[in-house]
């Protein structure tokens, strides 16, 4: 296995007003292509801003963050958007769908981005759909699907346009537990079948499960538990 | 899916919001619409029929008080002077006082129709019927085709303001000629008939003239020769007020004062008030749709284009209400064109240089009310926009 991303030395600190916070201070993180990670830590401990950083919606101070050969702590903003929109697909908590699209449109949003005709991006959508078995309500506004429904359209949205890397912030820290496993089980599926590199953010052990390690960050720090 | 689909759908994801805010950028477009159009026909009518060599004297008072006829004579002995003619305004109408009013005026027939050779054209035959008949009336060929008026014809015509001695209304009118204007715009909704054969009959305000037609030597002694008439008069009964012919023909079709000053206002106005509703109501779209800025953002939307995106949303709303009010306006004034208020000014429909300047307008306003919400949405950070709602 090779490195897709490494993090080397990464210092991070908010201001907010005349005080400062140091979040990370000199953070290091290899995550080899094809790995499933989970990250877990108390509230507060910078596990959000941990995800931010490593796709590219928010700046480090100092340190190196590669990604599969890019140095991206480099770029500036137009250059990270294309960046993202080549190499990232986000899973948020709250599904962050459009309410004015349907399904299949909300799933069509990054296609926006690239080149695609609109015959092949017809296809992807269709494709995209169907691995996570929602062909069936590419009509449906979000309104009219259920919370776990919504999520799957957001997961057929991050892989669209199939990016190497999802990045997910409490992807089922909103859902029961039957839909939470059905979320998961997706997500290792494109982990093991399609080989996508995943970093996912819980609270919960059980979500923490499916990965295949999970990385417990504490105050800017990480402990590893291999499993 | 395109970038215009996308602005579709938020445009309309509140469909009330949009068909109000529609509204009432319509509303202000149909008042421009009509008012620009309404100005630019009468400039164009005060225009059409001016010569720059020509002056009107009438009353200091007001142009509706009338001069006594001996005026007509020592205004045409002042040094500069070539040529003057004289009109009564009778308050012209056909039939039906509400309905069939027009402009017509009481005139010296030979000195008129040699002044006005251009404006009111006419065959050699009807020019010497007009001269020899003292009941003759020569009218406008839009007043002929309207009532079906022919050449030899009899006419009963009438004066809001004048009665015959006899006790009638009316004045049995034999028709010499129908005359065209100079272009086929200009309004032929008018009626010049004998000043003699009204001043013999009315009863009341005999001798008496409403303006003078001046023409003088070149245009550039009509100051001059202004000053001399108005001197002339000063200090006498009826003091006069001199003028060129178009700045009198404006003042005289707009009565009320000066509706370009009126207009702008109305028109500021409307624009004013759209202008803080649209972009109030759009700066509070936006800021609920802050987080779905922040995720198109996220997915790899360029800031720049999301700017255009928002913009172009504000845009679309004030066009469309645009494209509606002015195309409301087009049919309204095409429609007034054919009434008979309305001909008097000649064509009013609406020109292309206002269509052009309302469609302008929709961009700039779009471009207006949209620049704070689209700049917020620029500048709007990722991790900001995630954190709200
Ligand atoms: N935009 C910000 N401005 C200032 N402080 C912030 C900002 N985002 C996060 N923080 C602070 O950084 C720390 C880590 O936050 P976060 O990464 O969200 O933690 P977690 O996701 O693990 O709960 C917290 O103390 C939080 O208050
Ligand atoms: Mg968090």
């Amino acid at each position: 296995m090779s490195a897709l991303i490494q993090l080397k030395n990464v210092k991070k600190t908010y201001k907010r007003g005349k005080e400062s916070i140091t979040i990370f201070d000199g953070l290091n993180l290899t995550i080899e292509q094809g790995d499933f990670v989970a990250i877990m830590g108390p509230s507060g401990s910078g596990k959000t801003t941990l995800l931010n950083l490593l796709g590219g919606t928010d700046r480090s101070d100092s340190g190196e963050i590669n990604f599969d050969g890019e140095r991206i702590d480099g770029y500036n903003e137009g250059q990270l958007a294309g960046w993202r929109a080549r190499s990232v697909g986000f899973i948020f908590q709250f599904y962050n769908l459009m309410p004015v699209l349907n399904a299949a449109q909300n799933v069509e949003l990054p296609l926006m981005l690239t080149k695609l005709s609109a015959g092949k991006r017809r296809a992807n959508v269709e494709t995209a759909l169907k691995i996570v078995g929602l062909w069936d309500r590419a009509k449906h506004r979000p309104k009219e699907l259920s919370g776990g429904q919504q999520q799957r359209v957001a997961i057929a949205r991050a892989i669209v346009s199939d990016p190497k890397f999802l990045l997910c912030d409490e992807p089922t820290g909103d859902l029961d537990r039957n839909t939470a496993n059905d979320i998961l089980g997706t997500l290792q599926q494109l982990n093991q079948e399609m080989g996508k590199t995943i970093v996912m953010v819980t609270h919960d052990p059980e979500a923490a499960r499916f990965a295949k390690r999970t990385l417990h960050l504490d105050k800017g720090v990480f402990a590893e538990v291999t499993q | 899916m395109t970038d215009f689909d996308l602005v579709w759908k938020n445009l309309f994801r509140k469909p009330l919001r949009t068909i109000l805010l529609t509204v009432s950028i319509f509303m202000a477009f149909l008042i421009f619409g009509i008012l620009t159009s309404l100005n630019v026909a009468l400039d164009r009518a005060s225009e059409s029929g001016s010569a720059s060599n020509r002056l009107v004297v009438s009353n200091k008072i007001n142009f509706t008080q009338s001069m006594p006829y001996a005026y007509v004579n020592r205004v045409a002995a002042i040094p500069g002077v070539t040529a003057v003619t004289y009109q009564n305004w009778f308050g012209a109408y056909y039939q039906d006082q509400r309905t069939s009013r027009f402009v017509g005026f009481a005139v010296d027939p030979e000195t008129y129709m040699a002044i006005f050779r251009d404006e009111a054209r006419l065959t050699d035959a009807e020019r010497q019927a007009f001269l020899s008949e003292r009941t003759g009336v020569i009218v406008g060929k839009s007043l002929a085709d309207r009532y079906g008026w022919r050449v030899g014809q009899t006419i009963p015509i009438s004066s809001n303001i004048y009665s015959q001695a006899n006790g009638r209304r009316s004045w049995d009118m034999k028709i010499s000629g129908i005359f065209t204007g100079a272009k086929p715009t200009d309004p032929t909704t008018a009626i010049y008939f004998h000043y003699d054969y009204m001043n013999e009959t009315i009863t009341f305000e005999r001798d008496q003239v409403g303006t003078i037609t001046v023409v003088t030597a070149s245009p550039d002694q009509n100051d001059q020769v202004a000053k001399a008439i108005d001197a002339n008069f000063a200090n006498s009964p009826a003091e006069t007020s001199t003028v060129d012919e178009k700045t009198f023909s404006r003042a005289f079709l707009k009565q009320a004062g000066d509706l370009n000053f009126i207009v702008t206002m109305v028109v500021s106005a409307a624009f004013a008030a759209i202008l803080m509703i649209v972009s109030t109501t759009l700066v509070s779209a936006m800021r609920e749709r802050t987080k779905e800025i922040g995720v198109m953002k996220t997915l790899g939307f360029s800031s720049p284009r999301v700017l255009r995106m928002v913009l172009g949303e504000a845009v679309l709303l004030s066009s469309l209400g645009a494209v509606l009010g002015l195309g409301t306006s087009a049919f309204i004034l095409t429609g007034l064109s054919k009434s008979p208020v309305g001909s008097s000014f000649g064509d009013l429909s609406m020109s292309p240089v206002v269509a052009l300047s309302g469609l302008a307008l929709a961009v700039s306003l779009g471009l207006v009310t949209g620049a704070i919400p689209a700049l917020s949405a620029l500048r709007m950070s990722i991790i900001e926009a995630l954190n709200r709602g």
